[in-house]
Parts: C-alpha cells; sequence; structure tokens
C-alpha cells in the first residue's frame, strides 16, 4: 500500500506544540459576554483588532476600493484576469509607501523589489526556500513566534539553531549568543545560511536598538550569511524608542546588500490576516526573481490588491491610520500593564507589538519548564485565559507567558483582568505589592480600592484621566 | 554574495522554456485593436473571457457582497480577522454545490474533504508535497501543461515520468503507454507514487473517455499508487461526449469504501470555469482524511483571501445565476472554437476534435520543412515573430511528435480572432507559394543542369525532359 510523503506524516507542521493546545481549548469553550461569560478568553493570537471603525469609514467613504460596487466595477475584468506575478503596479507602489511612512520616511522602499507572497507565512518558507537547501540551517534568537517551526523547517527541510537571549538583558540579542550560536550549529555539522530576527520582536513587544541592529549586520557580513528581517509589527511600536529598520541600518555600516531580506505582511499593522498580503523585499535580485516566480504558489487575490492599493495610495488615510493605531495600542497597552502591576505581575517593559511578555517566574511551584507546564494548565482551565507559554516560543527560562491585549474589546479586557486579579488574590498574595495590602482582611478593600481607580482611568472620554497614576504619554498629550 | 539554495541556481521552475518565451515575446509588443494593431496577439493564455458580462450583471444585483456586508451588517471585521486555514463554510459549501452541479449531481462533495489553496497552481503543488518526495515520481500522460513542470517537481523534488500518448489514436491513454511508462521509471530508479491527468485535458481540449478512467483506475488498483485528477476545466465541456469525473467512475463501480477510494484526488479553481484567475481560487478534493489534513495545514503557505471567500461564497449559493451561467458559457465556448476551427479550415489547418477547454489542439505538421523538433521551432518562432500570434509549440507541452500547436480562442474579442485567422491564412498562403516557387526553382536549376550535360551529349533526351516537366 503506497504511503504518503514524511512530509505529509511528520510532525514538522508544528501543530502539537502547547501553543496551538490553549487554542484548542480556546475553541471547544470560547468567551462570550452574553452567551458564554465563563468561556476561555482568548489571549494568544496576536491580532490587532483596535482600529476596524476606523477603517470602516473609509471604506464607506471609497465604494471604489471594490471592483464588485457600481463605483468600481468598470475594473472587474481587468481585475479578476490579472494574474501577474510581478503584482499590480500599483499594490506594489501603495505597499512601497506605506512601509516607508511606518519607517517615518527615514528610507524609501522600491516597489519593483515588492514581491507578494501568502501572507508572511508564506514569504518566510518562501525565503528559506529561496536561501538555503535541506540539511542547512538558520539561526533564531529565542523566545520566537512558534509558527517559524513549521513555517522554516516543514517542507524545505532546513534546521534552525537558537541564539539564546536571556531576561537578565532583558533578552537583547549579544555577541557572544550570535557566536555560541554559530560554533554550536558547526559542531552539530550544520551549514549555517543565515539569520533571521523579528524586529519588533514577537514574543517580546520590545524594539532592537541601533547598536544592536548595527552589531547584527557586522555579524552577518563577517560570516557571510544572509539576514532576514521580520518587520510584520513595524507600525505597531506606540511609544518612544522609535522603530529602527535594518533597511535604515544598511545606510550606516558597510554591507553586502545581497545578504539583506525583509519579510512583511498587512496582517498586524492594519489587522488584515483574512486577506493575506504577505511582502518579501529582498535587496538581492536573484533572491527576488527567484521568490517572485515561487510567488505564484501565494499571489495575493487582486480582488485584495485592488483594495488595498486604493487604500495605501490615499496618504492622508495612512497618515492618520498610523497615528491611530499607535495611540490605541498604546493606551490599550499601558491600561493593561498598569492594571497587572496592581497584583504585582510584571512583564518586559515594550513599547510594541500586540503582546506582553508577562513575568509568572514568581507564580512556580518549581522554577522549571514542567512548573510552567503546571501553571499554564491553570490559567487555562481555572482562569480561563488562554494564554501562550515561553516554552512555545522555545524561550530558555521558564515562567514567562505571552499574553495578547489588542484583539479583544474594553470589556473583554476588563472580564480578563478581574480574573487575573482573583486568581492571583486568591492564591499568591504574598506577591501583591506590600504598599497596597499588608494583611489578607484588606483584600475586599484592595479590589474596591482598585475599581475605583479603574473608574478614574475609564473616563467617559475614553482618554487618560489626569488623575492617572500612568505618566502620560506625549503623544496623548499632544492630542488632548 | 552570500550562497543561495540550488532551488534558485537551477532552472526547475521551468521559465525557460519556449512556452514562457513566446509571452515575454507578447509581452514586448503586445496586440491592442487601437493602440497596437500590429502587435502580437495572445494565443498561449487559456483564460476565458467569453461571460464578464454575466459576471457583472450579478455584482449589479448584488450590491452587498460587494461591500462586506450581509443583510445589511458589516462583516468587514470579521472577514478582515478571519484566516482560518478550514476557510470560510459558506464558501466551501457553494463551492461544493457547484461542483457538484458541473457534474450534473451525478456526485456529490463532501465539505470536509475539500481544502482551498491558492489557485490550483498552489493545490497541484501542495498534493505534489503530500503525496511524493525525492527519488518519487509521478506519471503524466503528453502532451500535458507546462506549468506541471514547475508546480509538480521544483519545489517538491519529485520527478514526472512521461505516459506518451500519440495521434495515431487522438493521443488516447492506452493500457501499454501506462505500462511502459512505469517500466521507464523504475529504470530510472524513481519509485511511483501515482498518476496525474488532467480532465479535460490541457492542451488536447478533449475530455478523457469512460473506458479510459476505468483504464487509469485499474491501472492504480493494481500498482497500488494514487490518482490525482485535474479537473479545472470541467465546467467548459461544451459538447458530447459529456464529462465524466472520476469520482462518478468510482461511484460507478462501486467502490467507494475500496481503498482506491482514499487514492484518488480532484484538483480544482475558478480560474478558467469561472474567468477569475486573479482571484487565486483553487481546492483539493480528497476521500483521505490524512492528505486533508495535511494539505489543509499547508495551505496556510497560500490560503484564499477571505474578501474573495466571501464574494465568490454569495455569488455561487445563488442557483439560479450558476445555472443560467453554466449553460451560457458552454454556448459561447461552442461558438467561439468553432470560428477558429472554420478559420483554420480555411487555410487547410485541421485540429484534434475537441469538446471542451478554452484551446484547440492544431495539427501543422504539414507545414513543418521536416518532422522534426527543430522544424517545429523554425515555424513557431515565424509564427511568433513574423505572423505575430503568440502560439504554444507541442514540445513545451512534451508532445512527442512535431508540429501540434496549441491555440487559445476564449481570451479575445471575436474581432481579435478573425484578425489573428486572416494573418495565419496569409502566412500559410506565403508559405505555400514559396515552397510552390521553390520547388520549381528547384526543377528549373535540375533542367538547366541537365541541359547543359546532355547538350554535351544528346539532344533528344533534353527534350523529352521538358515534355515530362
Amino acid at each position: 500500500m503506497v504511503s504518503m510523503s514524511k512530509i505529509a506524516t511528520g510532525n514538522g507542521h508544528g501543530e502539537n506544540s502547547p501553543y496551538f493546545e490553549g487554542w484548542k481549548a480556546y475553541e471547544t469553550n470560547p468567551f462570550h459576554p452574553i452567551d458564554r461569560p465563563d468561556g476561555v478568553i482568548q489571549m494568544g493570537l496576536a491580532e490587532n483588532q483596535l482600529c476596524f471603525e476606523f477603517i470602516k469609514k473609509w471604506l464607506m467613504e471609497h465604494p471604489e476600493a471594490s471592483v464588485c460596487t457600481s463605483e468600481g466595477v468598470g475594473r472587474f475584468k481587468e481585475t479578476a484576469l490579472f494574474q501577474d506575478y510581478h503584482g499590480m503596479p500599483e499594490f506594489r507602489q501603495a505597499v512601497a509607501k506605506f512601509m516607508g511612512k511606518v519607517r517615518g520616511d527615514r528610507v524609501k522602499f522600491d516597489p519593483e523589489r515588492i514581491v507578494m507572497s501568502g501572507g508572511a507565512t508564506g514569504a518566510h518558507e518562501t525565503v528559506a526556500f529561496c536561501l538555503a537547501d535541506p540539511g542547512e540551517a538558520l539561526l533564531l534568537p529565542t523566545p520566537y513566534y512558534p509558527g517559524f517551526d513549521r513555517d522554516l523547517r516543514w517542507r524545505t527541510g532546513v534546521e534552525l539553531v537558537p541564539v539564546i537571549c536571556e531576561s537578565c538583558n532583558n533578552f537583547q540579542i549579544t555577541r557572544n549568543a550570535l557566536e555560541a550560536a554559530y560554533e554550536k550549529a558547526g559542531e552539530d555539522g550544520l551549514r549555517v545560511k543565515g539569520l533571521l530576527i523579528t524586529n519588533p520582536s514577537n514574543p517580546l513587544g520590545t524594539i532592537m536598538d541601533r547598536d544592536t541592529l548595527k552589531s547584527i549586520v557586522r555579524f552577518v557580513n563577517e560570516k557571510n550569511i544572509h539576514l532576514i528581517g521580520d518587520e510584520i509589527y513595524a507600525a505597531t511600536v506606540f511609544k518612544s524608542p522609535e522603530f529602527v529598520s535594518i533597511s535604515e541600518v544598511i545606510e550606516e555600516v558597510e554591507c553586502d546588500r545581497d545578504l539583506i531580506h525583509i519579510v512583511y505582511s498587512l496582517s498586524k499593522d492594519m489587522g488584515f490576516p483574512g486577506f493575506r498580503v504577505g511582502i518579501i523585499y529582498s535587496y538581492n535580485d536573484a533572491v527576488m526573481n527567484c521568490a517572485r516566480k515561487m510567488s505564484s504558489y501565494g499571489l495575493v487575490s487582486s480582488q485584495t490588491q485592488h483594495l488595498i492599493a486604493t487604500m495605501l495610495n490615499d496618504h492622508d488615510f495612512v497618515d492618520d491610520f498610523i497615528v491611530e493605531s499607535r495611540e490605541q495600542l498604546f493606551k490599550r497597552h499601558e491600561y493593561f500593564t498598569w492594571s497587572l502591576s496592581q497584583v504585582g505581575i510584571g512583564s518586559l517593559k515594550g513599547n510594541g507589538g500586540l503582546f506582553i511578555w508577562m513575568d509568572l517566574r514568581k507564580l512556580l511551584k518549581d522554577n522549571t519548564f514542567e512548573g510552567e507546564m503546571d501553571l499554564w494548565r491553570v490559567i487555562i482551565n481555572e482562569v480561563k485565559l488562554n494564554v501562550s507559554p515561553g516554552s512555545s516560543f522555545h524561550c530558555h527560562e521558564p515562567g514567562w507567558f505571552r499574553v495578547c491585549f489588542a484583539n479583544m474589546d474594553d470589556n473583554t479586557m476588563e472580564v480578563a483582568l478581574s480574573r487575573i486579579r482573583a486568581f492571583i488574590l486568591k492564591n499568591n498574595e504574598s506577591i501583591v505589592p506590600r504598599k497596597l495590602c499588608r494583611r489578607s482582611s484588606l483584600k475586599l478593600s484592595l479590589s474596591r480600592s482598585l475599581s475605583r481607580r479603574i473608574d478614574d482611568f475609564m473616563s467617559p472620554t475614553g482618554i487618560m484621566s489626569p488623575h492617572s497614576p500612568l505618566p502620560q504619554s506625549p503623544l496623548v498629550r499632544a492630542r488632548t | 554574495m552570500g550562497l543561495l539554495s540550488r532551488k534558485v541556481t537551477c532552472n526547475s521552475h521551468g521559465q525557460d522554456s519556449s512556452y514562457f518565451l513566446g509571452w515575454q515575446e507578447y509581452e514586448k509588443n503586445p496586440y491592442d485593436e487601437v493602440k497596437n494593431p500590429k502587435g502580437i496577439i495572445q494565443m498561449g493564455l487559456a483564460e476565458n473571457q467569453l461571460c464578464f458580462d454575466l459576471l457583472e450583471s450579478w455584482l449589479a444585483k448584488n450590491p452587498e457582497a460587494a461591500c462586506f456586508k450581509r443583510d445589511g451588517q458589516s462583516l468587514f471585521k470579521e472577514l478582515a480577522l478571519f484566516q482560518d486555514y478550514h476557510g470560510l463554510p459558506a464558501f466551501k459549501q457553494a463551492l461544493v454545490d457547484f461542483m457538484a452541479e458541473i457534474r450534473g449531481n451525478k456526485v456529490t462533495f463532501d465539505t470536509n474533504n475539500i481544502v482551498l489553496t491558492a489557485g490550483a497552481t498552489s493545490a497541484n503543488e501542495t498534493l505534489m508535497f503530500c503525496l511524493a518526495e525525492k527519488g518519487e515520481a509521478f506519471l503524466l500522460p503528453t502532451p500535458y501543461y507546462p506549468g506541471f513542470d514547475r508546480d509538480l517537481k521544483w519545489r517538491t523534488g519529485a520527478e514526472i515520468v512521461p505516459i506518451v500518448c500519440t495521434s495515431s489514436n487522438g493521443f488516447q491513454i492506452t493500457e501499454s503507454a501506462l505500462e511502459e511508462a512505469y517500466q521507464e521509471a523504475q529504470r530510472k530508479n524513481l519509485r511511483v507514487k501515482g498518476l496525474l491527468v488532467t480532465n479535460p485535458s490541457n492542451p488536447l481540449g478533449t475530455t478523457i473517455k469512460r473506458n479510459e478512467l476505468d483504464l487509469l483506475i485499474n491501472f492504480i488498483t493494481v500498482k497500488e499508487i494514487h490518482l490525482i485528477s485535474d479537473e479545472i476545466y470541467s465546467g467548459t465541456v461544451f459538447s458530447s461526449p459529456e464529462f465524466i469525473s472520476i469520482m462518478e467512475v468510482l461511484k460507478d463501480r462501486k467502490m467507494d469504501k475500496s481503498q482506491e477510494w482514499e487514492r484518488v484526488h480532484v484538483v480544482y479553481s475558478l480560474s478558467k470555469d469561472l474567468g477569475l484567475p486573479g482571484f487565486r481560487v483553487g481546492a483539493i478534493y480528497s476521500n483521505d482524511p490524512i492528505v486533508v489534513a495535511a494539505a489543509t495545514k499547508m495551505s496556510s503557505f497560500g490560503l484564499v483571501s477571505s474578501q474573495t471567500q466571501f464574494l465568490l461564497s454569495a455569488m455561487l449559493s445563488d442557483k439560479k445565476f450558476t445555472k443560467e451561467y453554466l449553460s451560457k458559457n458552454h454556448k459561447r465556448l461552442r461558438k467561439r472554437r468553432s470560428k477558429l476551427v472554420s478559420g483554420l479550415e480555411k487555410t487547410g489547418i485541421s485540429c484534434l476534435d475537441s469538446n471542451a477547454g478554452l484551446f484547440c489542439w492544431v495539427d501543422m505538421r504539414h507545414l513543418l520543412s521536416s518532422d522534426t523538433f527543430e522544424a517545429e521551432m523554425e515555424l513557431w518562432k515565424r509564427i511568433v515573430y513574423d505572423v505575430k500570434l503568440n502560439i504554444s509549440p507541442g514540445s513545451s507541452c512534451h508532445c512527442t511528435e512535431p508540429g501540434w500547436f496549441h491555440v487559445c480562442f476564449a481570451n479575445m474579442s471575436e474581432e481579435t480572432l478573425k484578425l489573428a485567422m486572416q494573418r495565419l491564412k496569409s502566412f500559410v498562403a506565403s508559405i505555400t507559394i514559396n515552397k510552390q516557387s521553390h520547388q520549381e526553382l528547384m526543377n528549373t536549376r535540375r533542367k538547366n543542369r541537365t541541359n547543359w550535360v546532355f547538350r554535351l551529349s544528346f539532344q533528344s533526351f533534353h527534350d523529352r525532359e521538358q515534355d515530362e516537366r
């Protein structure tokens, strides 16, 4: 009886990881404010849901963005027939311009270098196919997005070698860590073809500073290996320090541009994961041409190309969107991290992304990954929140969890926060900061005082109250 | 420069083939009725442009689908966020219903067995990733769609071994051809994992007959291998014999509980039947849950845009529309094909008798200077550069006999087709005149030489020869 391929029957798809287990728990019992108020709240999905009203308003004012409306149907036939893997020129121009704006117009992107892919998922796989043969390796700083195990390895046969990053320096990438990983790969008989960095980082929610990026660029040039910069969260940087892109750094440091490739997408920055808009931007002509041929396997629907081209070629809309998005993310992030800090839960100080890297090391019964899994199961089954355990991101230290905050409305977030509070207060009052709670009998008054602070915060105008304990960001000050 | 993978540096992407070179020439000098009336007419692109009026009229009557709305409610947010690789349930249902309707509802399809992919290009590659790997091969009847060389082999590492079909029996698949291909694979040390057939066939434009389908099923049963049936042209069958899907044959043979049932997989797409290649809507249909599960995960690399799924779920759920569309599509294709065929006949060129597809398989063997592929290339270059028609030479489709050409008829207006036929007629007439005058010239030369010889000897021989010419 003939078999299927090893790829199909193996576990290379990576879906047996706990990252996905939590999703399954959510899917069997999803939270709904009315129908399932005790359901699991999804905090494991890095979606950006904060700007839909803003975008919908634009759509209503621009029916021509759809080739199916009476205003747009004049373009229907040519759009429906357009399957050229170069992509629509206006789409490429719009995306190139958007990428530039997101980087404060400090760099320009060439529309002729824009190559489409089936989301960033398709982009990563394609880049891996172009840069490495089966059995060769890519270096990846930990912790990293679990999907990479599938996207970079599954059908390509490429290996991943972790670059260990640690909490002692806030998980920054060090030269030593890079060298150690490179050496280890050599010892294991693996030929390293490249380094992939995600900046802003998933799951950390931090950006890399200029010096770190320069050091990375020097490293890849010395070793003559590729550098893949996954910058899909570029527009989600909501407070300083400002985002610095690889595309800027290569202007400042001597660099062989044939080594440099950027992966981009509209799934996070705009909140459009369903539209499958992935982009490969390579400075290497051979890679660009090959990736373009491979894009046949995941072209962006021309219907969607037209929509995105119309939207992103509206530069006023884009400018307003970038500001609005940052503001919404900032507000949500600040409130969420503040609320957690009130019950003694810290997180890595971050300024981008759609999630926080939450520090629950103090709650571990054992400082081991088993201890982390135990805690995680409690969070899923008792607290009913789907958060993602650090081990699923290949974090080197147990006790860290990624928690998404931009994929829900305010009410759901309040429910999530109240569950967290209840859990902490019930189980571990010792971790509550001394200034807020000296004795267990203060528990009740504590929760009352917390609610009062929350009311202060959530003023009718929806902006931060002047009485808020949080420092106000320049962004908020500028608006009010 | 850092080293790249072998995939970048080799040419298994297949784009150096003549199939694509013709396109490149076309792109440098494309015909336009007004702006470039002397440009190259594209007849190498299997697009269906005959029914856009029907699509546009549906859109005008269904404005909600255009604006992400249903029953007055905006679904924009839900759709923008929808990235579930299981696909939009309403779209999958509409798609399987449409597939059943095309097959006269003689077979039905289960939404649990369908996987959505970014076009048939992605579907074929994904299936290959699931079923074969390096050192393994699929058997394909020739001639076949040139894109398969890229889609099935490039990144998967799998090989294709041809099942040679010839004009002696209208290019039908025979048992001996199947067996010979299987042996050839063994000789090359390749493990055969399956067959892939295109039904209706590209480039032949014919539907596979029931006895051939039976043959295929018998073959995969004996060899215990897979069968992929690429049925992307199933909605373009415009005259008899009726389209018979491989699923129908399995059902008729009561094989729906057999092992073979799980080894037969269908590929579909809306690029040809509905004329929407830009929207990237493909599908894999399999009765094997392991294939479905693996292919579903792989579809992450090329999902169908939720915006497109939503639009098409509304369109294909409109059964009144689909009925009218399929019927008119058939009529118009039949009419357009007959225009091409009669145009060619006037030029003394015949085609394989076909009942489907967006193209004809044209016999220009009599126009070749010799029965070789060099002569075919020579003729093809003249047709592209001098006659200014981009048609595809049979060698690019791996045909084993020189002189056949793939000519599309549904991707242009009737006027453009007429012009193309006129150009071809003039060209053929000029070759014929040239051939005649060439022949005359050859005869005159021979005569003069003989004259010269016999002038030296016998005057009477010369007189006789002149009479015989």
